[in-house]
C-alpha cells in the first residue's frame, strides 16, 4: 500500500531556499538581542566619542562632525559584519549543515542568508549613524542622486565585509576562531582618511593609508554627502570593492565546497 | 520501482591509515525496515553517511532508490531523509520553526507547511513546548524534534541512526508504532540501533557489521538459529550471570556441556536454559572473547 506521492514534491526553487535562509538569518538577527543592542548603540557612542572626545582637538572650528561621519559610518559596518564569521562558524560547527546537505538544495544558501541579514542590520546601524549625526550637526549637502550614490556605495562596502567575513567564519575551525581573525580587519578603517586627513601621517604610513581600499571609498562618500570633490575616487571605491567582492564571494564558495562537500 | 531500495556493493572507506569499512556487501528491499548492528566504532554511522551522500566513499558502489550515491547525489538527495545520531536542528529556533523552516525547503506552500508542522508536532507529542526555542529543549525532546523534522517530506527512503537513543520507553514504544506506519505507506526505513530488541521487534532483516565487514546477514529467526537451539547460563551466588554457553538443545549436547562446566565451577552454581536472543547473537558475532566462549563447549 502506498498512500504518499512522493512524486509530486518539487524541491524549493533557488529563489526559495534563498528567501527561507534569509528569513531565518533575519530571524535569528533579531533575536540575538545583545548584538542587536550593541548595533544600535555603538554607533551612537562612536559618533559621540569621535565629534565631542576628539572632534575639538582634531578641528578646533568644530566642523569635524562633517568630516568623520563617512568614517563612523564604514567603521560600524566593520564591527556590525564582523559577527557574520561568528554566524556562519556556528552554522558549520552545528549539526544542522549536515541536515541541509541531505536536501536537495543548495545549501550555500546558508551563507547567503547570514550575508542578506548582515546587510539589513548595518544598513540599519548606517541610518542610526546618519540620524545621530544629524542631532550633532552634521550638515550634507548632497543631492537625491548623491545621496542614492552614497548609500549604494555604502551597501556594496557592507557586502564586501560581509563576504570576507563569512569567508572567515568558513575557514576558522570555531566560532571563537572565526571571532578573533575577524578582529583584524576592524583595524583597516583607522589607517585610512576616515578620521584624519592622511597627510597628516608619518610617510611611510602614508603611503600605505593612500592607498589602501577604505580611502577611496571614504573620499567617494565624503564627496558625495558634503561639498568635496570625487574625482577619480568613485571609481576606485568600486573597482576595489567589485574586486574584494568577487575575492570574497570564490573564497567563501570554496571554503564552503571544502566543508561541506564531501568527507 | 526498484526490487532493492538499497544497493551496496564491495564498499569501502578509510579515514586516515584507519580502515573502516573494508569491503561491504548489502541489498535492502523496497518497503521493508532495515537494521544494522555492530560495536561502538564499527562503521554504521559511516556507511549511513556514504548512503545519504555525506562523506565519499573510496571503493564500491552504492545505489539508493536506484541512483548512484557518487555520481546522482541530488537525486539521490530526493530520495532520501536522515535523522543523524547527532541532532540536526537549529537550536536558536522554535520547534515549529524549525519544522516549517525544513516544509517550505521541502518545497510545500507556506499553507501546507503550517499544516504540516502542526501534524508532525502532534504526532511526536510536542505541540505544549512547539513555541519554545529547541537550545531549552531535554535530550529525548531534542532527539523528537529531530525525528518529526526527518519525516517534513515523506521521502521513499529514511535513514535513522540510533533514533531511540535516549529516549524514555514510552517515546521509544510511539516511535517504533510510527517506524512502523511509514513501512505501511512503502517507505524504506534503514536504521542502526544499540537496542535489540528494537532491531528484533521492527526489522524485516538485520545485518551485524564488524571489523569493517558484514559478518552475519539475515532475519532475527535466522540470525538466532545461528547460536544454536537453547543457550545454558550459569548463575553464580550474586545472581549474576557467570556464563552463557550455547547448545543445539538435544539432551546429547545439553549434558555434555553440563558435565564439562561442572568440573570448572562449584557445585552449587544454578543452570538455566532458555532460547537465544540477539544479545547472545551480537555477543558471538561482535566479540572475540564472545565467540571463544561460544566455541568453549
Ligand atoms: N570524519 C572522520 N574522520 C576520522 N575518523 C572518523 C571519521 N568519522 C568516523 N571516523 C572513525 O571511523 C570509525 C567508525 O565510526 P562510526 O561513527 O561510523 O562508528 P559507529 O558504528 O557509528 O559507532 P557508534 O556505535 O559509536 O555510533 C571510528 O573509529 C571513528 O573514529
Ligand atoms: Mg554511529
Amino acid at each position: 500500500m502506498r498512500t504518499t506521492d512522493y512524486s509530486a514534491l518539487q524541491p524549493a526553487s533557488l529563489a526559495a531556499t534563498n528567501a527561507v535562509f534569509i528569513g531565518r538569518s533575519i530571524r535569528l538577527s533579531l533575536r540575538n538581542v545583545e548584538a542587536l543592542i550593541m548595533a544600535i548603540v555603538l554607533p551612537v557612542m562612536l559618533m559621540l566619542l569621535f565629534t565631542y572626545v576628539f572632534g575639538g582637538a582634531l578641528d578646533p572650528g568644530g566642523d569635524y562632525v562633517n568630516y568623520v561621519v563617512p568614517g563612523i559610518i564604514l567603521l560600524c559596518a566593520g564591527y556590525g559584519s564582523a559577527s557574520t564569521a561568528v554566524d556562519v562558524a556556528t552554522d558549520m560547527t552545528n549539526g544542522i549543515i549536515d541536515r541541509f546537505r541531505t536536501m536537495p538544495i543548495r545549501s550555500l544558501g546558508v551563507v547567503i542568508g547570514h550575508v542578506a541579514a548582515s546587510l539589513f542590520r548595518n544598513l540599519v546601524a548606517t541610518g542610526v549613524v546618519i540620524g545621530v549625526a544629524l542631532l550633532l550637526g552634521f550638515r550634507p549637502s548632497a543631492s537625491f542622486l548623491e545621496w542614492l550614490g552614497a548609500l549604494g556605495l555604502i551597501a556594496l562596502f557592507i557586502l564586501v565585509l560581509t563576504w570576507l567575513y563569512a569567508a572567515i567564519g568558513l575557514v576558522a575551525g570555531t566560532p571563537a576562531a572565526a571571532s578573533g581573525y575577524g578582529f583584524i580587519l576592524l583595524f583597516l578603517p583607522y589607517l585610512s582618511s576616515a578620521f584624519v586627513p592622511t597627510n597628516t601621517m608619518p610617510g611611510w604610513l602614508q603611503g600605505v593609508a593612500d592607498h589602501q581600499p577604505i580611502t577611496p571609498v571614504i573620499e567617494a562618500i565624503r564627496g558625495l554627502l558634503t561639498d568635496g570633490p570625487v574625482g577619480s575616487n568613485g571609481w576606485l571605491a568600486v573597482g576595489w570593492c567589485a574586486i574584494i567582492l568577487l575575492i570574497a564571494f570564490v573564497w567563501s564558495s570554496w571554503a564552503f565546497r571544502r566543508k561541506a562537500g564531501r568527507r | 520501482m526498484n526490487k532493492h531500495a538499497i544497493e551496496v556493493k564491495g564498499l569501502r572507506k578509510r579515514f586516515g591509515s584507519q580502515i573502516v569499512l573494508d569491503g561491504i556487501d548489502l541489498a535492502v528491499e523496497t518497503g521493508t525496515i532495515f537494521a544494522l548492528l555492530g560495536p561502538n566504532g564499527a562503521g554504521k554511522t559511516t556507511l549511513i553517511n556514504i548512503l545519504s551522500t555525506l562523506v565519499a566513499p573510496d571503493e564500491g558502489t552504492a545505489t539508493v532508490a536506484g541512483r548512484d550515491v557518487v555520481k546522482e547525489r541530488d537525486e539521490v538527495k530526493r530520495a532520501i531523509s536522515l535523522t543523524g545520531q547527532f541532532a540536526a536542528v537549529d537550536e536558536a529556533l522554535t520547534a515549529e520553526e524549525n519544522l516549517n523552516m525544513i516544509a517550505r525547503l521541502s518545497g510545500f506552500n507556506s499553507r501546507e507547511a503550517r499544516a504540516r508542522t502542526a501534524g508532525l508536532l502532534k504526532r511526536f507529542d510536542l505541540t505544549a513546548s512547539a513555541k519554545k526555542r529547541v537550545k531549552t529543549y531535554s535530550g529525548g525532546m531534542r532527539r523528537r524534534i529531530d525525528l518529526a523534522i526527518s519525516l517534513v517530506a515523506e521521502r521513499p527512503v529514511l535513514f535513522l541512526d540510533e533514533p531511540t537513543t535516549g529516549l524514555d520507553t514510552l517515546s521509544r514504544r510511539a516511535l517504533w508504532e510510527i517506524i512502523l506506519d511509514l513501512k505501511k505507506q512503502g517507505i524504506t526505513i534503514f536504521l542502526t540501533t544499540q537496542y535489540l530488541e528494537e532491531a528484533d521487534q521492527l526489522a524485516d532483516r538485520i545485518a551485524v557489521i564488524a571489523g569493517g565487514r558484514v559478518v552475519a546477514n539475515g532475519t532475527a529467526g535466522e540470525l538466532k538459529a545461528r547460536v544454536g537451539g537453547e543457550v545454558l547460563e550459569l548463575i553464580g551466588g550474586d545472581d549474576g550471570v557467570l556464563r552463557t554457553v550455547p547448545t543445539d538443545g538435544s539432551i546429547q549436547d545439553v549434558r555434555r556441556t553440563l558435565s564439562e562446566l561442572a568440573l570448572l565451577y562449584p557445585q552449587d552454581t544454578r543452570v538455566s536454559i532458555r532460547k537465544p536472543s540477539l544479545d547472545d547473537v551480537f555477543v558471538a558475532l561482535t566479540t572475540t572473547a564472545g565467540s571463544k566462549e561460544v566455541s568453549a563447549r
